[in-house]
């Protein structure tokens, strides 16, 4: 007993967020058959199917041959969907378990907490990303990249703002059923949709603006730009529709977290 | 004086209109061992979830050492460990990892806290299994875990609820040793347990809560001086058909040789015997039949549950 120090400590918020940082990367290293592997097996196919035997018949798209043109966008997909995956099912498990009150009685801020987490869904989107992207090398001779600015920021701020996205949902949700809704019928969709096999150009003009509204669209294409510099849209306008989207869901998210929604009764 | 625990006026009414704290007010000093008693359902848990906030106040103050939580959530935190009721740490985690992170969100380093965390983990017995995930526990040792992270960032009021909830009568005594050094050492503790003799051993000062409101706020010598009557119970080698009267003390049989005697204070229990042995009865053995804090306890919860009735009714 002698030994347990019982003096106090005044602690930083550097130190807390490392520390759920490192819980994070700990957890999802943990289970990588779960979150590291299944990215890299679907997206082998899709490059199989739709990249040599589909895509060879394909012939071009937007002047590139259909394999180029589908990479960037399969590296982000699986951005996107691992960084919301991770953060929405880690949150509801710590909410789940009551974990989560670890952090709450502790005087780790809320913004640090959804830092934490979001920076965790990140650092598993952009593993994820780099996975697909070195798959990506077995399927063409060798990878362009166009503006590695452009291509770092876009990826690093879509990450972001789906980690966030998928910390919202985890707040809303009670159930583990509700965790699997939004990336279903809404994320998944949203993706398939959002130019990752074909360009707008190919749509009808009334398509072409509907296609508009998907957000997706804009990062896909922005992404597609840093590799190919070859784009559907401007990459001011992704630029900016990104961070309007991050700043609305930081702030809806803190709001929340502020409020105790789905935490406190 | 800044006390280690301040509640005033506290009010709790959950969004399905119950009324769980109706203003209670309470203080703790500072190295009290205060027990803080009450039947489920008493409103203790939405106190004590208040004040480590995870759960919202209706109205009210706390105030935890001078740290007001609506104006200084942070340092009072600082201030504060908690050891819930329930299992509440990540199952999959491993034992010292789930230490080593609960010192990293009060901001501890990790060279710190892994050199608070070892004599912590090995005074509760845990150190071997520092490794193991959380999950392969047993029960009591999930308790001791909760109780050394509660304590990574040594804080100087330590609330346990129900730390020694399903233990087994020896580890339960090593915990309350473990709990009183502590004490001694200057953390000031509340405790909530349904163990009475756990409170009646331990704890200096004590608040029963009852229907969200305190009934009894006192120190526990003062509270079991209250104690008129104490029920004895004794085993005999046999009862006969009719009991002895006129003996001064009211008794009951409980079956043929189980008697149950009510003592009224000041009155020896020498009586008992020389009334039993003019009927020739045998006795075996003599015990109390509750602790002296659980008697009061009863009655105190049950005249207030008469009193809540009589308000419904009326």
């Amino acid at each position: 007993m002698d030994k347990i120090n019982t003096t106090p400590i005044q602690g930083s918020n550097w130190v807390a967020f490392k520390t759920i940082i490192n819980k994070e990367v700990t957890r999802f290293t943990r289970i990588w058959v779960q979150t590291i592997l299944p990215p890299a097996i679907t997206m082998s196919l899709y490059f199989v199917i739709f990249g040599n035997l589909i895509g060879s018949r394909v012939g071009t798209m937007d002047g590139l041959p259909y394999m180029e043109f589908i990479v960037p966008g399969l590296i982000m997909m699986s951005v996107i969907t691992n960084s919301y995956a991770n953060v929405v099912s880690s949150f509801f498990s710590a909410k789940y378990q009551r974990s989560i009150e670890e952090m709450m009685i502790s005087p780790v801020p809320n913004w640090i907490i959804l830092a934490g987490f979001v920076g965790g869904g990140v650092l598993r989107g952009l593993l994820t990303g780099c996975i697909v992207t070195i798959v990506s090398m077995f399927f063409i001779d060798n990878i362009q990249i166009y503006n590695i600015g452009v291509l770092i920021s876009v990826v690093l701020l879509t990450s972001v703002l789906f980690a966030m996205a998928g910390f919202l949902n985890a707040l809303f949700a009670k159930s583990f059923d509700d965790i699997s809704i939004i990336p279903t019928f809404v994320l998944t969709p949203l993706t398939y949709l959002g130019g990752v096999f074909y360009s707008i150009q190919l749509l009808p003009e009334f398509w072409q603006t509907v296609s508009k509204a998907n957000p997706i669209i804009y990062m896909v294409n922005a992404f597609r730009y840093g590799f190919l510099g070859k784009s559907d849209i401007s990459i001011g306008v992704a630029f900016g529709l990104i961070m309007v989207f991050i700043l609305i869901l930081a702030s809806i998210c803190l709001y929340l977290l502020n409020k105790g929604k789905g935490l406190r009764s | 004086m800044t006390k280690a625990l301040s509640i005033s006026n506290l009010h709790k009414t959950y969004a399905s209109g119950t009324q769980a704290l109706k203003g209670i007010d309470l203080e703790v000093e500072k190295g009290d061992f205060f027990a803080l008693l009450g039947p489920n359902g008493a409103g203790k848990s939405t106190a004590i979830g208040i004040i480590s906030s995870l759960v919202n106040k209706t109205q009210g103050k706390v105030n935890v050492f001078g740290h007001d939580i609506d104006t200084n959530l942070t340092q009072a935190k600082q201030n504060l460990g908690l050891v819930p009721q329930e299992f509440n740490f990540n199952m999959f985690e491993g034992v010292e990892q789930i230490v080593l992170q609960q010192a990293g969100y009060y901001g501890i380093g990790r060279k710190e806290a892994k050199k608070r965390a070892q004599p912590l983990l090995e005074e509760l017995g845990l150190w071997d299994k520092r490794n193991n995930a959380s999950r392969e526990l047993s029960g009591g040792m999930k308790r001791r875990l909760m109780i050394a992270r509660g304590l990574i960032h040594s804080p100087k009021l330590l609330i346990l609820d129900e730390p020694t909830a399903g233990v087994d009568i020896e580890l339960r005594r090593s915990m309350w040793d473990f709990m009183q050094r502590l004490n001694e050492q200057g953390t000031t503790i509340v405790l909530t347990t349904h163990y009475l003799e756990e409170a009646e051993s331990l704890c200096r000062n004590i608040a029963i809560i009852n229907h969200g409101e305190i009934v009894q706020n006192t120190d526990m010598k003062s509270l079991l001086a209250q104690l008129d009557m104490e029920t004895f119970v004794l085993d005999t080698q046999g009862l006969p058909e009719t009991l002895p009267t006129n003996t001064g003390y009211e008794m009951r049989k409980r079956d043929e040789n189980t008697l149950e005697v009510d003592v009224k204070k000041g009155v020896g229990v020498n009586g008992i015997f020389a009334a039993l042995s003019e009927q020739s009865i045998n006795v075996l053995s003599m015990r109390n039949k509750a602790n002296r804090l659980e008697e009061l306890f009863v009655r105190m919860v049950e005249s207030g549950s008469d009193s809540s009735e009589e308000k419904t009714n009326g």
